[in-house]
């Protein structure tokens, strides 16, 4: 039989997860000689063997790859036999290739059962390690400071390994083969607190912790901010200190069990999954939490230790943790430990730190069901499909708040951690270390750049520094339905429905209650929701009752109005406002006029008395789907449907009407308001699609974060029979506007 | 108001109401001379040897034409010597233009024309020469004015958009927002009429006891009017190739002013001022030159309000009183919410 000489690459999340020395027992269990080496962000192998042992060989790579390895495609090429490699299969170092292609930077990984098993044996020489990892978990993405992914490109580096771990770190039967931040007591890593060291720092923290304090502790991908969930005193002050009035903490459970204490778990899948994000859950009433760690909430956000550490926490203190960004509101999570002890260090009752450092911010995940909610630790950078290759890289600049950068290199895009609000300088200096940092990894230099059209934007004050001819300028509801239709690969026409906050229309005034007829590269506006004006701009958004008052005085006239429908309102906010407003709205005195859906649910949860003040974006919202928590279906409030200008119109003023008099319980309203507005959107989608004959459906937007809602909108046009898709990988908030717009970018540049 | 055929019912207008009230002494000219010969008021010569003239004109359309702390004529006269002032100016003559929209009642332009006099009387800068036309109804919205001004640099004055260093100290010679919010109120009757007026006011001598305290270390005067604040120091940083940082919490705002923008969602810093000036000062002078502001009534709330700092060009940021700090951007339009 004649050996055979093959070169095989494999493409896909194929570094940082142990994929080499798979390769290498695979090999050496068939027979095979040759070698195994990252190259870029792909493995190379070079194999020689008997053609039916490399036929073998291509389809256990491809089959039995490790569990959070991801292979999209091998490109196998014969050479010839002076090629063949010597007797033995070799793991060797990384290299970069010449060739420049799309690279993953691997993503985070949480501690597996194996290292957790490690940490809490008594005789193992790891026991109570906080650092303990190996080729199935541990820091990837956060250390590493460029590709191939190697221990000499990581944040690892300043740490030489002890002679007992080199030895596993060179035996391809060791769990820890190329287990890139390996490390160990004698050579890795180590803890602080203060001038405590080691486990007496940690014994420090959680006395702390124990004793009713709030403590900073570096964790993966920044600092976190620690203490007792159920300790009222402590999660109050976590508050003050953090500015963060209402908005819900995530909660730390040592297990699926603890989880289950807390909530209902349906799936236990997403808190296991190796990115171990917060997860949405239904609360259970009287778990023991303190009031304030969730107050209003109908569901938790809980997580599951990923880390070392957090298990030494979790196991020490046994009880649940509230465990938060580091970082006040609107600031970027604190990576670095001089700023962590500078800024987060007087706030708090001691910092829990180490000297492994932090190489890229990365704030925890938050996934709801299916959809990732915020795509950061754990999931980010993982590449993206792209509708349509790009010859040259394409930077997509993104929005304003949930700001995130991609780079679109090939067919590929590399959707970059969720950084926060522009605005604030921390969060814009980490923008642009975010996309400078997406280009160093991938080795390229963007061509062009895709921004917002909103010329307010920082995002597109950025692109502003670009060459006019190298600039891509993106409807934001075109990249939001954009996004939606390239995370599952749509192809042709498709129809948009885009319902959000605020976005810049193509007429200068604010969209976010929109149904486009949509390619890649274009989209005609052809079905929205009635408008109505932002007393104050901002202000309104702020201010959900002053949202309200906009719809009362000026929402666009359909017939019907607000008028006495908002008594308890009017006597809520005061004559003195309730006047300005009703002039402001009169005289137009910065009261832009907006088709959002967004601020109708703002409206809604004002009229209904559940949220006149908004402290975080969308917290109106929030309130009314938690309103409606667990209530069946039932009939839908009044909506009509309008034909105006070409366009068919969603008026929501009915339905707002009905809102503000009806008398039951605000549950059973705010679910009719629910199914009120998706009644109202398979209307508006059935006019597009008898308009268009496009039966493709892409929901996205800032809103669809509402599950009552997306459900309902789902089941509808499911009903009518279109083939609905929603965001779910890609995060349907402003987050997923980066990738929408290199979506976009690709197809316009195709030409 | 008739008169837009000119003849002799605008030489009328003219003679009865807006010489008069200007107190034009002498035949109207057209043009006017001056001379080497001439005094100001305190008795020196206006054009010294080796004077460097500043020249500068503005139009005035400000709706509407009388607010609670001055009008269109004070406007006017204000704005144009302040913008003198900012290059190290002492204004030494106007010139005044109205365009005046048929119909608008003789009284009103008796009126502005007055305050105008008024004004450059407190200045002490004569106005030396005018126009008038009367245009169709609808071709103008009452009463526009133009004002020119002519000035000379005073000694060791070389103040300029481009001159901030890193590491100067900018000054703020009063509280803001006043201005914009008192002619919002007034136009579109929001009721802090009452409360809110303008701030317009000269600055001419503020700026000369600066410069006299400071000479050529004020390297940057900015009077912070349409865009207010925050454009200002927008322009200037971007101008000077270099970054300013300022403390929010340092920046006067009336508390009028400031609950006015709370309930109408402007910005104070986005907010039009005419009687304060933003600063640049090296550091060595930045003491002396404050002292010199607070001495004078138009800077008694004088105050250091941030730093020239390195930082990308042009970036302007303001540190809050929780520590984080905020990018403060120009206006560019309307104010259109960036929240999604
Ligand atoms: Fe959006
Ligand atoms: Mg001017
Ligand atoms: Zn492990
Ligand atoms: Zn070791």
């Amino acid at each position: 039989m004649a050996r055979v000489v093959e070169r095989i690459e494999v493409h896909g999340t194929v570094q940082g997860v142990g994929f080499r020395p798979h390769v290498h027992r695979l090999a050496t269990a068939l027979g095979i000689d040759g070698d195994v080496r990252n190259v870029d962000g792909r493995v190379v192998i070079t194999a020689a063997g008997e053609s039916e042992d490399l036929t073998a060989f291509r389809r256990l790579v491809r089959e039995r790859s490790p569990a959070v390895s991801r292979v999209e495609r091998l490109e196998v090429c014969r050479l010839p036999s002076t090629a063949a490699p010597p007797p033995g299969f070799v793991v060797r170092e990384s290299r970069a290739g010449a060739v420049a292609g799309p690279r993953s930077v691997p993503p985070d990984l949480a501690t597996c059962a194996a290292c957790v098993a490690e940490l809490f044996d008594p005789a193992d020489r790891r026991h109570r390690y906080p650092f303990v990892n190996c080729t199935d978990c541990g820091p990837r993405a956060t250390i590493v400071e460029a590709l191939p992914y190697d221990r000499v490109r990581t944040s690892m580096r300043e740490f030489p390994m002890c002679a007992a771990c080199a030895a596993e770190y060179h035996d391809p039967t060791d769990r820890r083969f190329h287990a890139e931040p390996v490390a160990c007591p004698a050579c890795g890593p180590a803890l602080t607190w203060g001038a405590l060291a080691g486990e007496d720092a940690l014994r420090a923290a959680v006395a702390v912790v124990a004793g009713g304090g709030v403590v900073a502790v570096k964790g993966i991908g920044g600092y976190q901010l620690v203490c007792d969930a159920a300790d009222e005193e402590a999660v109050g002050r976590l508050r003050r200190v953090k500015r963060r009035p209402r908005k819900a903490f995530a909660v730390m459970v040592r297990t699926v069990e603890d989880a289950r204490r807390l909530s209902f778990v349906d799936d236990p899948g997403p808190l296991r999954a190796t990115a171990a994000p917060i997860v949405l859950l239904p609360r259970r009433r009287d778990a023991g939490l303190a009031p304030s760690v969730a107050p209003g909430m109908a569901e938790l956000g809980l997580f599951l230790p990923y880390s070392p550490l957090h298990h030494l926490l979790l196991a020490d203190l046994a009880r649940p943790l509230v465990v938060t960004s580091g970082n006040r509101a609107g600031e970027p999570i604190t990576t670095s430990d001089d700023e962590a002890r500078a800024t987060l260090g007087p706030l708090v009752d001691g910092v829990l730190a180490h000297d492994r450092r932090i190489r890229s911010r990365y704030d925890d995940s938050v996934v709801r069901g299916r959809a990732v909610l915020r795509r950061a630790r754990g999931l980010a950078p993982d590449p993206l499909p792209l509708p349509t290759a790009v010859a040259s890289p394409v930077l997509a600049l993104g929005a304003q708040l949930k700001h995130t950068t991609a780079l679109a290199v090939g067919d590929r895009a590399f959707l970059g951690p969720h950084t926060g609000d522009l605005s604030n300088a921390a969060t814009f200096a980490a923008f642009e270390e975010t996309a400078a940092a997406l280009a160093r990894t991938q080795g390229v230099e963007p061509g062009h750049c895709a921004h917002d059209r909103h010329p307010g934007y920082l995002s597109t004050g950025h692109a502003r520094r670009w060459p006019a001819h190298r600039r891509i300028a993106v409807q934001h509801h075109h990249a939001h339905v954009a996004a939606t239709a390239a995370e599952h690969g749509v192809r042709g026409r498709f129809l948009g429905v885009a319902y959000d906050g605020l976005g810049y229309g193509d007429d200068g005034t604010l969209w976010g209650g929109e149904v486009l007829l949509a390619t890649y590269r274009d989209y005609r506006r052809v079905g929205r929701v009635g408008t109505a004006p932002l007393p104050g701009g901002e202000a309104a958004v702020r201010r959900p009752a002053r949202m309200a008052l906009g719809y009362l005085h000026g929402a666009e006239d359909f017939g019907v109005g607000l008028d006495g429908c908002a008594d308890a309102l009017l006597e809520r906010v005061g004559v003195r406002e309730a006047e300005v407003v009703r002039r402001m709205v009169a005289r137009g005195v910065n009261s832009p006029v907006a088709s959002s859906v967004g601020r109708l649910f703002d409206a809604a949860a004002a009229l209904l008395g559940l949220c006149d003040d908004a402290t975080y974006e969308g917290e109106a919202a929030v309130l009314l789907e938690a309103a409606a928590h667990g209530e069946p279906d039932h009939d839908a409030l009044a909506w009509r449907l309008h034909h105006r200008d070409g366009l068919w119109v969603y008026d929501p003023v009915p339905t707002l009407r009905e809102l503000a008099a009806a008398t039951g319980p605000k549950a059973v309203v705010a679910a009719r308001f629910h199914t009120a507005v998706a009644h109202a959107t398979r209307a508006l989608v059935e006019q597009a699609a008898d308009a268009t004959g496009v039966h493709v459906v892409c929901l996205g937007g800032g809103v669809f974060q509402n599950r009552r809602l997306t459900d309902a909108v789902v089941r509808e046009l499911a009903d009518s029979g279109f083939e609905v898709h929603v965001g779910q990988r890609v995060p349907v908030n402003d987050g997923g506007i980066s990738y929408g717009q290199a979506a976009v970018a690709a197809a316009r540049l195709e030409g | 108001l008739g008169h837009g055929s000119g003849g002799r019912l605008m030489a009328e207008l003219i003679d009865q109401v807006i010489a008069r009230e200007l107190g034009t002494r002498g035949p109207l000219e057209d043009a006017a001379v001056l001379t080497a010969a001439d005094v100001g008021p305190g008795g020196d010569p206006v054009l010294g040897p080796g004077a460097d003239l500043v020249l500068s004109t503005d139009g005035f359309v400000v709706t509407p034409r009388f607010f609670p702390g001055g009008d269109i004529g004070s406007l006017a006269v204000h704005g144009t010597v302040n913008d003198l002032a900012m290059r190290g100016a002492r204004p030494i003559a106007l010139a005044l233009a109205f365009v005046v929209e048929e119909g608008l009642p003789v009284e009103e332009l008796r009126l502005v024309t007055r305050s105008a006099a008024k004004a450059a009387q407190d200045v002490g800068v004569p106005v030396v020469t005018g126009d008038t036309k009367v245009v169709g109804r609808g071709a103008a919205d009452g009463l526009y004015v133009t004002t020119t001004g002519l000035g000379v640099r005073l000694p060791g004055a070389r103040p300029s958009a481009a001159a901030g260093r890193v590491g100067d100290v900018v000054l703020l010679s009063g509280p803001i927002g006043a201005h914009g919010t008192a002619i919002l109120s007034a136009r579109e009757g929001l009721g802090f009429e009452a409360e809110i007026a303008s701030d317009s006011r000269p600055l001419h001598r503020l700026v000369a006891a600066m410069l006299d305290a400071g000479g050529e270390d004020v390297h940057v005067l900015r009077d912070p009017t349409r865009g207010g604040l925050a454009s200002a120091l927008n322009e200037l940083a971007a101008a000077s190739g270099v970054a300013v940082e300022v403390v929010e919490d340092d920046v006067p705002v009336p508390r009028a002013v400031a609950a006015a923008c709370e309930l109408l969602g402007l910005d104070p810093f986005h907010v039009a001022n005419e009687g304060c000036l933003v600063a640049f000062v090296a550091p060595r002078s930045a003491p002396d030159v404050l002292a010199a502001m607070r001495a004078r009534p138009e800077g008694a709330g004088a105050r250091a309000v941030g730093r020239v700092v390195d930082g990308p060009a042009g970036r302007v940021t303001a540190r809050t009183l929780i520590g984080s700090t905020r990018i403060v951007d120009m206006l560019i339009g309307e104010q259109l919410p960036r929240i999604c």
